[in-house]
């Protein structure tokens, strides 16, 4: 099996920053590398160091009107929360959404090369990729890093000439297709909402809704899960954000405070 | 888990294939089709790591096709067990793919075969055989009830019967099943025995 190494040519020259011919001429843009015998094991070592964005509940699914996609917002390291606005749900180009769940810069990464792959084959074909054929691009990708410590799980949503389509795809390789996923630490509970909920003749407002509801009850019980519930719909138009919500309000709009009477109140002895 | 099994009867081999997507405890998807058509007469059912079994068995496919239009006739089902059996030896010391097949097809003059082959490149001819947990169950099952000359509807009661036997013993047993027959006619789905209703994918 060949590793597909083109996502990370560069279209620069490669030349030493420091050469002695090119002293004071422009040189091109290079970087240095980690002085250590052992490449690989230090590259182990310094994913390990910086453990990526793990916790996470992103969601999306098959519709009569087409795909919901939604996930929360929260970047963790281990215990300390490093952000609570990460974007998670990546737009390949105006018909294709991607989901990031695993590590942050993987699929970060690997979604924008796949937008490369993607716009390419517009122009080679003239007509835009199939939501079937995006997939399997990145799948086979990730496909011939297996192994490498690469971590992505991720949700290709889409809307092409077919219609509406959905794809989990994940870095060991796997490629689903499905009306109806949930990745991440929360999606357990993520399901539980969304397999309860779902109906595929729901409309646009009750589906963006139940997508919503799922991330807040992901959100509260998953504690790596957190920020803000996006939610995006991607329709024969292409894809819109309907709402971005942070959860610590929708859970008082769900559960609203109800006055209690008081009880016992201080008073001077 | 995972329950992949097959059997020859009188004049047709079967496969059946559990259709669960797992990830750890998760089920991500119930209606997961685990056995290829690999070409007109044959079958490949595959168990194992979801993108290895995936990629295998396509590449398996394609090589298969590939010789019919090189050559204008087909693999046998021997040839194509063996060809199998080949590419998972030689990935076996450099990077093993982890999947298990069952491979059945229906050549002239030989008749029904199954092929049992697993990710460490062993070959057998059988009659009849299993992969993963579900194995457990299901080769007793048909140790017990198997004879050589069942007709399609017997084999498919003793299949119903090591399905009810994995549903009702095995603590992680999957929702649903494929079978799938090849015979003279060729290979085809034959039945879907599901307990749990995945929505099913609306546009192809």
């Amino acid at each position: 099996m060949k590793i597909d190494f083109s996502g990370l040519e560069s279209t620069a020259p490669l030349c030493g920053a420091n050469s002695e011919m090119f002293d004071g001429i422009s040189t091109s843009p290079s970087f240095q590398i980690p002085d250590t015998t052992d490449f690989d094991d230090f590259q182990k070592e310094a994913i390990q160091m910086v453990k990526p964005a793990k916790g996470t509940t992103t969601l999306a699914f098959i519709f009569k009107e087409g795909v919901m996609v939604a996930a929360d917002s929260r970047a963790s390291m281990g215990g300390y929360i490093s952000s609570q606005s990460v974007k998670k749900i990546i737009e390949i180009n105006p018909y294709m959404l991607g989901t990031m769940a695993g590590g942050a810069a993987d699929c970060q990464f690997w979604h924008r090369n796949l937008g490369i792959k993607c716009r390419l084959h517009e122009l080679a074909n003239k007509r835009r990729i199939s939501v079937t054929g995006a997939s399997k691009l990145l799948a086979n990708i990730l496909y011939s890093y297996r192994g490498m410590g690469l971590s992505v799980g991720t949700m290709i949503a889409g809307w092409d000439e077919k219609g509406p389509g959905l794809y989990y795809v994940d870095s060991e390789g796997g490629r689903l297709k499905g009306t109806k996923f949930s990745v991440g630490s929360g999606s357990p509970y993520a399901y539980g909402i969304l397999d309860s909920g779902y109906r595929y003749d729901m409309t646009v407002e009750e589906a963006a809704e139940l997508a919503r509801r799922s991330i807040y009850h992901a959100t509260f019980r998953d504690g790596a899960s957190g920020g803000v519930a996006s939610v995006y719909y991607v329709g024969p138009t292409g894809w819109k954000k309907l709402s971005g919500d942070d959860v610590g309000e929708l859970h008082y709009m769900y559960n609203p405070v109800e006055p209690t009477v008081v009880e016992q109140e201080m008073s001077e002895a | 888990m995972e329950s992949v099994f097959g059997l020859v009867g009188a004049d047709f081999a079967l496969v059946v294939a559990d259709s669960s997507a797992v990830h750890s405890i998760l089920v991500h998807k119930s209606n997961e089709d685990k056995i290829m058509v690999l070409d007109s007469h044959k079958l490949l059912g595959a168990s194992g790591e979801s993108g290895d079994r995936a990629q295998f068995t396509e590449y398996i496919q394609k090589n298969v096709a590939l010789y019919q239009f090189r050559n204008g006739i087909p693999l046998t089902t021997a040839a194509a067990a063996n060809f199998t059996r080949g590419e998972l030896a030689t990935a076996l010391r450099k990077n093993p793919y982890s999947v298990n097949i069952l491979m059945a097809g229906y050549d002239k003059g030989t008749g029904p075969s199954l092929y049992y082959i697993d990710y460490i490149a062993s070959l057998h001819k059988v009659e009849k055989g299993a992969f993963g947990y579900g194995s457990y169950f299901s080769l007793a099952m048909m140790d017990r009830h198997y004879r050589k000359d069942m007709t399609v509807e017997e084999a498919v009661e003793l299949v119903d019967k090591c399905i009810i036997e994995i549903r009702s013993r095995l603590v992680v047993a999957p929702p649903n099943f494929v079978i799938k027959i090849v015979d003279k006619d060729g290979a085809r789905e034959y039945a879907w025995r599901e307990s749990i209703k995945d929505t099913s994918v609306p546009t192809a």
